[in-house]
């Protein structure tokens, strides 16, 4: 496949492992911010091609982690109901909420179905007039104009019986989060190549010089990770700041318009809840006043649904870079992905997960893990 | 009013694995599937051939110890509910036929009854059945195999989807041969016999939501011409599996434990056609957890493995045979791939359901 063969090249990776390991003198700590990037470094093991001094902490980029459990919960409940039809991306339907989960929804009668664009539901809403299609808007600036698009046409052409549950969050909100904790640990982000393709450069260009850091907009294939993986090493080595974009076939400095016109109409931006990390302000998107009548929340008034989230788990400090999976009590006993206990080991690239089946290969090849989780020393 | 959640408040949130019903990732032949035959069929049913979860029973039948008297039976069943029913390259009868021939085929047996049951919803057409009998009728004149019994049921309209169809077969077991899931050791050559993933894409790009265009067919055929091809060409091959629902990375995983040996795969050695490939990388689906209907693994000791891949190769259902990796003492239990980029990555058994990645 065009653009895709070309940055999977195995002699292109070699020289940018070799060219990484030429430069990188000290320790640097990088983040890759978006849940896609970490699929491609558990997938491709690039992480293992790294030199030690190398560390890649797997960031909060990853809306099946970060979505709250009460929204969750707000999901089943709403998916219970005999008049709706659930829609959803399918990597929601195994996030498990307080009781249980939408699959287990499913099981139990509610009509609970995978989408692959938003733009199916205004077509299943056509199809079964007396029920309301309710579409669980998740995701970050990248799936927010589609999604946008949808309840936009919705209104146009007057789909009464459709409605969105939204719970949209945003990137730099979520990087200024964990720049201002004194706990932060990162030295270097890897930004969220499809998000800025959206949205462009601009939004992080202060975060970069109000905490002196670089941040380099990397694509997603192996390549792409290696590349964005050396430009940010040379920039730390040669202490410079500033929005760098590895990703330039696909993202523009202004990101594009007609995608932030639309989310501008649809969408205005709101405090949210991130599960694990807690109340961002200014992180996520809500509908406008105009669009009112396709909130779900308000529809089948679930609005006031708080659920209380554990105060033990680990994946929110996880997520932020702060603490290690195996720093985890639960982890690797517990918690594994056989018996996962946090979102984070639920999916195979899921940071926990990920750290549990490098550490059980490198242990049962009678290797110590610890080449793969340095302590924090720097 | 603020609802708070009854959560246990000493750990994480918990994700379900422990579902009180049944759900369709219980089906999908990975994690859930292997759970729920462990703690609810193995824990009520469980025996010695039972649990030795092979792809067919052997089941010794005669034994006064005259010589000749000691026949190896192969016995199987499997239920087909896919939906459509007619597909690019095959139909539910095709399907349901070679499935269980294959399950025979690939213990090493000569495949040689058939039963089929037939459970149809009340207003389901004739002609359709017509059509599918056909089919079946197709299947077992070209794999050499009889149907010599069955049984029909019908339920009420809505309580069924159209048409599920049972299959049961016997074979007979070579008395030279002895294949087994726990028979891989250290040193073994892992061969595929063709391009994976080619049914479950070609029964995806028919899914209502997510149609779309593509000359892929399914990959669906009776193995056992292969299978007797690759035993008379190497009698030493230590096993073979057929990695249907769960994809090959489920039934490397499976193999791994029951031999208790690790398996190390080489990514760029696996075939796989390209429209498999861009239609994977545009659902956000893992090749190796896709469903395959006419494919086989085979474990095989390294000095035979070139002369089973050139007899394979020789065979029109063999032709993209190739070596994809081999078996190691290392990390048992698990199966680790060498990716395209020269790291490594362990390759985990499907979970539930695949399902497509939001990102």
């Amino acid at each position: 496949m065009k653009y895709q063969d070309e940055y999977r090249d195995a002699t292109v990776a070699r020289k940018l492992q070799q060219a990484i390991a030429d430069i990188a003198t000290r320790p640097w700590t990088i983040m890759e911010v978006c849940g896609g990037q970490t699929h491609t470094i558990v997938r491709y093991g690039i992480d293992e091609l790294l030199p030690e001094k190398i560390e890649l902490v797997h960031g909060p980029g990853c809306p099946v982690c970060v979505t709250p459990l009460e929204l969750i919960d707000k999901a089943i409940a709403i998916a219970s109901r005999d008049d709706v039809i659930f829609c959803s991306f399918g990597d929601m339907l195994r996030v498990p909420g307080s009781r249980s989960d939408l699959f287990d929804v499913k099981a139990r009668g509610g009509d609970v179905r995978v989408v692959y664009s938003p733009l199916d539901c205004l077509k299943i809403a056509e199809q079964n007039p007396n029920q309301t299609v309710v579409f669980f808007a998740v995701g970050f600036e990248t799936t927010a104009p589609a999604n946008a698009m949808t309840i936009w046409q919705a209104k146009k052409r007057g789909i009464d019986n459709f409605a969105v549950l939204v719970s949209h969050v945003l990137v730099p909100p979520a990087m200024e989060a964990i720049l201002s904790s004194p706990s932060n640990r990162v030295e270097g982000f890897l930004g969220a190549g499809h998000v800025c393709s959206v949205m462009g450069l601009e939004e992080y260009e202060p975060l970069s010089q109000q905490y002196q850091i670089p941040i380099v907009v990397t694509g997603f294939e192996p390549v792409d990770l290696l590349e964005g993986i050396y430009r940010c090493v040379r920039m730390l080595q040669q202490g410079q700041v500033g929005v760098d974009n590895q990703y330039a076939r696909a993202v523009r400095r202004e990101g594009s318009r007609p995608a932030k016109e639309l989310i501008a109409d649809v969408f205005e931006i709101t405090d949210r809840k991130w599960r694990g990390i807690g109340l961002i302000p200014d992180s996520g998107y809500r509908l406008r006043g105009e669009y009112q009548q396709f909130d779900a929340e308000q529809r089948f008034a679930v609005g006031h649904l708080d659920v209380l989230e554990s105060d033990k788990c680990l994946s929110g400090m996880i997520l932020q870079g702060i603490k290690k999976p195996h720093e985890c009590p639960a982890f690797g006993n517990q918690c594994t992905p056989e018996h996962p206990l946090g979102a984070t080991m639920v999916s195979s690239e899921g940071a926990c997960a990920a750290y549990y089946n490098y550490g059980r290969l490198l242990r049962s090849k009678g290797e110590p893990a610890e080449p793969y989780v340095p302590s924090p020393t720097h | 009013m603020t609802h708070v959640a009854d959560v246990d408040r000493s750990t994480c949130p918990i994700p379900r694995n422990d579902y009180e019903r049944v759900l369709l990732g219980h089906g999908s032949g990975g994690k859930l599937s292997a759970d729920l035959i462990q703690r609810v069929f193995l824990d009520g049913l469980g025996n010695d051939v039972l649990s030795a979860l092979e792809d067919s029973a052997t089941l010794s039948i005669g034994s006064d110890n005259s010589p000749g008297s000691d026949h190896r039976i192969a016995f199987t069943t499997d239920s087909f509910v896919v939906k459509p029913l007619f597909f690019p390259g095959g139909d539910i009868g095709k399907l349901a036929v070679y499935g269980t021939i294959n399950d025979l085929a690939v213990a090493g047996a000569h495949p040689l009854y058939l039963s089929a049951a037939f459970i149809l919803e009340e207003g389901f057409e004739i002609e359709q059945l017509r059509r599918i009998v056909a089919s079946m009728d197709e299947a077992c004149t070209l794999a050499g195999v009889t149907l010599v019994t069955g049984d029909t049921k019908v339920v009420d309209r809505g309580k069924g989807d159209q048409v599920f169809i049972t299959t049961t077969g016997i074979g007979l077991h070579r008395p030279s041969y002895h294949l087994s899931i726990h028979n891989a050791r250290p040193g073994d050559q892992v061969i595929v016999s063709g391009t994976i993933g080619d049914h479950g894409i070609t029964i995806m790009s028919t899914r209502e939501g997510i149609e779309f265009e593509t000359a892929l067919q399914s990959d669906t055929a009776p193995l056992n011409d292969l299978t007797r091809t690759m035993l008379s060409a190497c009698p030493s091959i230590r096993l073979m599996r057929d990695p249907t629902r769960g994809g090959v990375s489920s039934t490397l995983n499976e193999l791994a434990v029951a031999s208790a040996v690790g398996i190390e795969l080489d990514e760029a050695s696996i075939p796989i056609r390209p429209e498999v490939h861009s239609a994977c990388e545009m659902l956000g689906l893992d090749p190796m957890f896709v469903a395959n209907e006419g494919k086989l693994i085979a474990v095989v000791p390294e000095n035979n493995a070139q002369v089973l891949l050139q007899a394979m190769r020789r065979h029109p259902l063999g032709r993209d045979a190739a070596v994809i990796g081999n078996v190691v003492e290392d990390h048992a239990g698990m199966v680790v791939m060498r990716t395209l980029i020269g790291g490594q990555r362990v390759v985990t058994m499907l979970a539930g359901e695949q399902l497509p990645r939001i990102c």
